[in-house]
């Protein structure tokens, strides 16, 4: 066990993990934001995405010790829950089960910040990774393509 | 008579908070401080109904709170049922907050399973608002002095047709909890509706978007440990010995268990459990057969030539008619064991004590689940309390509660709190799939074309009977026979997403349209001749209505322009009657560098009348996706007894870039809800398949179709992931 110092949606954490713990199970278990969701635990599924550095990064195979930026987690995404992604969401009415989506919403939101306007292809494309068993995948394009055109 | 329905206002009030103390907020809004001050808690119908005096309360600020019993997990049932009630109560919506409800015997059908939740408590939930709307009216009427006649009630509001008076249900709340029940209520006309058939968001919206603990992955307390299990890799075997010497080494172990499936390692995060888990040294032995998927594939072959078939059904003399046709077509089809892979993976909190038991997580039947926990334990189920949390998903899974009693045998053993957590591969090895099944079908055609005889065999592996007999084109041929068989597995299944139809429409669906073709008819004319001779004279017992089949299928063909695509664009046909709904579809398929891509599908259903409108079209677009991503890709096979695939590395599920556009339309058949849940993913498989046909002259006879001719040999179809 060691301990580590983070910076989660803006506040100054520490933890005392083993250093391999990868950073979803510190967020989800030792900081209880549990919005970051486990789906897969080999980066194939998006569930897990949070942003470091304003990128989007899959927090189940990152080790705690790797982190040495500020990370936003869906908590953190924004204050009162109305990041234009999650206004988007909310309108396109995007989620059935809804477990998938905070991971959903994450890739969103740092692909429209390198891709402002972005075409339905180019929003497939990114969000290709990330995987939603509902197969909600119409809705969530749609509010990707909605997100983009708020201000 | 009011007196006590007072009491049980205040006591049942307490009860449902009680359920919130210590925990985090399960499933979506407990009652919260202002609704405990609410002053009725209306029984929704007369005394001999029993069982639905506890859907709604109005509280006194005019919040009306309905309990939502059946567990959510992306059906949107916490949208609807909720509707249902505040439609005949003429409530405003947005005073309306849907609470999940725990386990409660006062419930009845408190599962997530068969497309039949809304078609089930259809007429429950509007007489509860109904009776609920009665009481508030009457009490203002007497408030007033003036006859109920003259009042109606709107938007949560009781109006005074004479004059300008007006009370809201906040305010008549108290004064209503006092009126005497009404034996019998006035439901609405359909054509006064305002809520349902309108497209309401999600309730539970704002708390899944900013990441609130809602699921059973996410559920915490205090001092509760976390666990994982070791279960034998293959099926067919047992732990014969373990070693946790290495596993205990690994920080924050605090105990290993051995459980009736596998080994528990306990400890104190997840991912100490999992690390831990990986260091466990476990002999196996075997309790079964070993069996692999070729072994599958030659026992199908003897199962489909056996002479111990159980006839489902038999009309006329089939044998008289393949003897006397002019053609027989003969054709098989196959599909592989699917996981269910719902987002979420199995996970379940027990807390085992002295005389009762406390469990809360995701689950679809939770008083199987109960009643599996009492057996276990020999503790009487009045001891044992269960709080759903919303499922990430569960399409069959969580129907089996295995999950839940593991939880519940480590917390006795441990005789303490824990979660018990499967990762993605324990969920994807770990059983209850998708059987694989084997069809053979047979038809026998006259001179002219039409099919005099009809055969089909399902066989499965540990399928039960993988036929509908009594579904189409059952009634429409004279001569029919339909017979199944299944072999024993130690391999272990269960109810997969629209079961056994899910693989069992596209086979026929396929298999009628190879038949249209071999009779030198159109595909749709073919069906909608052999739905005519159902109208005509029905042969034996049928479970569907032709009419509605009829109606969907002629709505499709028009809505796709069938038979008059652009050039480069085939389209395939498809009409399924499952639960009790109806859905036509036909997808368009091109090809893009000699591959077959669906571009489209036109979905029209019948599932009577729609109650939220947005959450139907959620449905029905995902069961899409799920049926063709599932036709397209699914596949789980197995090497001496053990799943090959264990992750979404190896299993592949649909993603964004493969979904096509889908055209959706809903009929107003004008009859009550039959469900929606399952019956557009059943008729996917057999459209797309048949559009591939159309493009590449290949027919699909096996899942996943990436995995045969049309896909195999052409370029720029190796099987190369496109992600």
């Amino acid at each position: 066990m060691a301990l580590f110092k983070l910076n989660v949606n803006g506040k100054e954490r520490q933890v005392d993990v083993e250093p391999d713990t990868p950073l979803l199970w510190v967020l989800r278990d030792s900081l209880h934001l549990v919005g970051t969701k486990y789906g897969c635990g080999v980066a194939q599924c998006g569930a897990c995405t949070v942003h470091m550095n304003g990128n989007a990064v899959r927090s189940c195979i990152l080790p705690v010790s790797a982190v040495k930026s500020p990370v936003i987690t869906i908590e953190g995404l924004s204050e009162h829950g109305d990041h234009p992604v999650q206004q988007a969401w909310d309108e396109v009415d995007v989620p059935q089960c809804g477990y998938c989506q905070a991971g959903q919403m994450m890739t969103a939101a740092a692909f429209l910040k390198t891709h402002p306007k972005p075409t339905m292809e180019e929003i497939a494309g990114a969000m290709q990774g990330n995987i939603c068993r509902c197969g909600a995948y119409h809705r969530i394009r749609e509010a990707v393509l909605v997100a983009s055109q708020k201000k | 008579m009011e007196s006590t329905q007072h009491t049980t206002s205040r006591r049942d009030f307490l009860k449902w908070s009680s359920f919130t103390a210590g925990g985090l907020v399960l499933g979506f809004k407990w009652v919260s401080a202002e609704a405990q001050t609410a002053d009725i808690f209306v029984p929704a119908a007369d005394a001999a109904q029993v069982a639905i005096n506890h859907y709604l309360s109005i509280g006194t600020d005019g919040i009306v709170t309905i309990f939502s019993p059946n567990p959510e997990l992306g059906q949107n049932i916490m949208t609807s049922f909720p509707m249902i009630v505040a439609e005949e109560l003429d409530a405003d919506w947005n005073k309306v907050k849907v609470v999940q409800a725990p386990l409660d015997k006062r419930f009845d059908r408190q599962l997530t399973g068969g497309s039949g939740a809304v078609p089930h408590s259809w007429m429950l939930l509007r007489k509860a608002g109904a009776t609920a709307r009665y009481m508030l009216i009457a009490a203002a009427a007497k408030q007033w002095g003036v006859p109920e006649s003259e009042c109606t009630a709107s938007e949560g509001f009781v109006l005074h047709k004479g004059s300008d008076k007006k009370l809201s249900y906040g305010e008549l709340a108290t004064a209503a909890g006092a009126i005497a029940v009404p034996a019998n209520v006035t439901l609405k006309d359909k054509k006064d509706f305002k809520l349902i058939g309108t497209a309401v968001k999600n309730v539970a919206n704002h708390d899944i978007l900013t990441g609130k603990p809602l699921y059973g992955l996410d559920f915490y307390r205090e001092g509760m440990l976390y666990a994982t299990i070791q279960r034998p890799p293959s099926f067919g075997t047992k732990v014969k010995s373990f070693d946790a010497a290495a596993a205990k080494q690994v920080p924050g172990i605090i105990d290993v268990v051995q459980v009736k499936n596998g080994v528990a390692v306990v400890g104190t995060s997840t991912w100490q459990v999992m690390k831990a888990k990986k260091a466990l040294k476990i002999t196996y032995e075997n309790s079964g057969n070993i069996e692999s998927t070729s072994d599958h594939d030659r026992i199908f072959g003897e199962l489909l030539n056996s002479d111990k078939a159980t006839v489902r059904r038999k009309d006329g003399d089939v044998d008289a008619a393949f003897k006397s046709a002019a053609k027989v077509i003969r054709k098989e089809f196959q599909c592989p064991f699917l996981s269910h892979s719902p987002m979420e993976p199995m996970n379940f909190f027990a807390h085992v004590k002295e005389d009762s038991v406390e469990l809360i997580g995701p689950c679809q039947i939770p008083g199987s689940a109960r009643t599996a926990v009492s057996k276990l334990l020999n503790i009487p189920e009045e001891k044992i309390t269960l709080d759903l949390t919303r499922l990430g998903g569960g399409f069959g899974r969580r129907l089996y509660n295995d999950y839940v009693v593991e939880a519940a045998e480590v917390s006795s053993l441990i005789k303490a709190p824990v979660k018990v957590i499967w990762s993605r591969e324990d969920d994807m090895t770990g059983g209850t799939y998708r059987p694989a099944v084997r069809y053979r079908f047979e038809a026998a055609l006259d001179a002219s074309g039409n099919m005099i005889g009809y055969k089909l065999r399902g066989a499965g592996i540990n399928s039960g009977n993988p036929t509908r007999e009594s579904n189409f084109p059952t009634g429409a041929i004279e001569n029919l026979l339909i017979d199944s068989i299944e072999h024993q597995s130690p391999i272990t299944t269960g109810a997969w997403r629209a079961p056994i139809t899910n693989f069992l429409a596209y086979a026929e669906q396929a298999f009628l349209d190879e038949v249209a073709e071999a009779a030198g008819k159109d595909p749709i004319d073919f069906r909608l001749e052999l739905f005519e001779k159902v109208k005509a004279k029905t042969i034996g017992k049928i479970n569907y209505n032709v009419n509605r089949m009829i109606d969907v299928t002629k709505r499709v063909r028009e809505r796709s322009n069938w038979g008059k695509a652009k050039k480069g664009v085939y389209q395939g046909f498809s009409v399924y009657f499952s639960h009790a709904s109806y859905v036509a579809q036909v997808a368009e398929v091109v090809l893009e560098k000699g591959k077959p891509v669906v571009k489209k599908v036109f979905a029209v259903s019948d599932c009577g009348q729609v109650v939220n409108l947005g959450g139907a079209r959620q449905q029905v677009m995902g069961a899409i996706v799920d049926g063709m991503g599932h036709a397209y890709f699914g596949k789980l096979s197995f090497k001496d007894g053990a799943a090959e695939q264990s992750n979404f590395h190896n299993y592949r599920l649909i993603r964004m870039k493969e979904i096509p556009e889908v055209d959706l339309f809903f009929v107003d058949s004008g009859f009550d809800p039959t469900g929606l849940g399952e019956p557009a993913l059943p008729p996917t498989g057999g459209a797309v398949a048949n559009a591939i046909f159309k493009a590449t002259g290949k027919r699909m006879y096996k899942q996943p179709f990436t995995e045969t001719e049309a896909f195999t040999t052409t370029p720029g179809a190796s099987g190369k992931k496109t992600f």
